[in-house]
């Protein structure tokens, strides 16, 4: 992996401060319409989930829970699924796109969580929930972080084989066996969202505490000053 | 790799890079009003399409052991508008026209002189509820057969007596678990459950299932596609 560097000379007062091109155009491009599709992919689900809010049986049917209409898209169950079957085409596209580029770039070792990240994630979550030391800031992304996106990198693939054993359970009934049935595909794929949910939660919480050059780097790609380059 | 640049060339370049995304926007056409519908319309016929290339003709929906079933009074009974449209069965007939050799109208004697399939099979609301049936009749297949219908044509279409009307694509029509059904739980079907004939396609999502039929047309053009599917919902739904 070549990451390109630039240091920046302020054209007024001539102080120096370093940048690095830290997300490639594509992995930009992809993670912006893929947030948006996730976001139209959990709402018009739970759209979808109100027209029976219950795993179990028809009759008699126990509601799981009362989820209200305004946190939903589409209205109606037909006007959800006809955004859940447009915006899904979108999230495939950009996730697989995501994937590709990543792989094939070789960019993919900067977020890959490796059994060699295992001693660092303890000292992060002490450090992020329990008021520990911080650790050295030794790469882009710390143990916790490598963690978090791998994590939901896969929690996306499952979203979308979940998806396809709910949607075509005699076409892809081999999907639908190996997440236990219909039942329960339908159960993981309602799992699976609120745990996509939780990461969105964290990393957004993450990008108000300490977040602006991680955000600003989202958008043009540069991110000034990181901590992981020695001054 | 390092090399130095100054702020306003650093800030040139950064803007280069943040108008690359501007494709993103392009989403926020399903934020307008007047393209909206069109947009959905044309995602929900892509997997329409979709759907139609992963169906395959020879792959069977599961079937199920008796032990299986849900129980007769647990099958949920879902009428469009009315619990029953009050049909004479001594009067009865499926009218039949479109693409076939031999229009017409048939008696349900007609109908269950054909071969008879019986079935447990899952039945899937659009809702996301599913029960397991057990369902008895005849093939479509044969019936299409029997009436010599163009099996190159592209739909069968089915009109009710509650007026509800429904679509099949011909691939689905002559797939083997596809029923003129006039049976469940191996008894006569009754009335809420569409009596004296309805279809039973496991392969298709509940709403294809029409009830209380009473005409059937095989086509090249659809003028309408089904009661549910020309308020938004899926023209194909397979399963």
């Amino acid at each position: 992996m070549s990451t390109q560097a630039l240091t920046i000379e302020d054209a007024k007062t001539g102080e120096v401060v370093e940048a690095v091109y830290e997300h490639p155009f594509i992995i930009r491009l992809c993670h912006w319409v893929n947030a948006v599709s996730l976001f139209v992919m959990a709402g018009s689900g739970l759209q979808i989930f109100r027209a029976f809010p219950s795993f179990g049986a028809k009759i008699p049917q126990k509601d799981l829970l009362n989820w209200p209409k305004s946190f939903a898209i589409g209205g109606w169950l037909g006007g959800a699924l006809q955004w859940h079957l447009t915006f899904v085409w979108i999230y495939i596209a950009t996730g697989l796109l995501y994937l590709a580029y990543q792989i094939f770039s070789g960019h993919y070792k900067q977020i890959l969580f490796v059994p060699r990240d295992v001693p660092g994630v303890w000292p992060m979550v002490r450090h992020y929930f329990f008021f520990g030391p911080k650790p050295p800031v030794k790469e882009a992304y710390n143990a916790l972080q490598k963690h978090a996106y791998t994590s939901v990198i896969v929690l996306g693939v499952l979203s979308v084989a979940t998806g396809f054993a709910v949607w075509k359970p005699i076409q892809f009934s081999w999907l639908a066996w190996m997440m236990g049935g219909f039942h329960l595909a339908r159960l993981w794929h309602f799992l699976i969202m609120w745990a996509m949910l939780a990461f969105v939660f964290g990393h957004l919480v993450m990008v108000v505490l300490h977040g602006w050059n991680n955000f600003v780097s989202m958008l043009t790609g540069w991110k000034k000053d990181p901590e992981y380059v020695a001054k | 790799m390092d090399s130095r640049i100054n702020s306003r060339k650093f800030k040139s370049l950064s803007r280069r890079e943040l108008l690359k995304l501007t494709p993103v926007v392009a989403l926020g056409a399903f934020a307008i009003p007047k393209l909206q519908q069109p947009l959905l319309k044309a995602g929900l016929g892509f997997s329409d399409w979709f759907s139609a290339k992963l169906f395959r003709p020879g792959h069977l929906a599961a079937t199920f052991a008796d032990s299986e079933l849900t129980p007769a009074n647990k099958f949920p009974i879902n009428g469009y508008d009315v619990a029953d449209p009050e049909v004479d069965f001594d009067r009865w007939k499926l009218t039949v026209a479109g693409a076939v050799q031999e229009p017409g109208d048939y008696t349900l004697a007609q109908i269950q002189a054909l071969p008879k399939v019986t079935q447990n099979t899952r039945h899937v609301c659009v809702e996301g509820w599913d029960v397991i049936g057990r369902f008895g009749g005849a093939r479509l297949s044969d019936f299409l057969k029997t009436i010599g219908a163009d099996l190159t044509a592209r739909f069968v279409t089915v009109e009710c007596a509650d007026d509800y009307y429904e679509s099949l694509d011909m691939a689905t029509a002559l797939h083997p678990q596809t029923l003129l059904c006039y049976e469940m739980y191996d008894a006569p079907l009754t009335r809420e459950h569409g009596a004296p004939l309805r279809l039973n396609i496991p392969t298709k999502v509940g709403y294809k299932q029409a009830k209380y039929l009473t005409d059937l047309k095989v086509t090249n053009v659809l003028e309408k596609v089904g009661y549910w599917e020309d308020q938004g919902y899926s023209e194909f739904y397979g399963l």
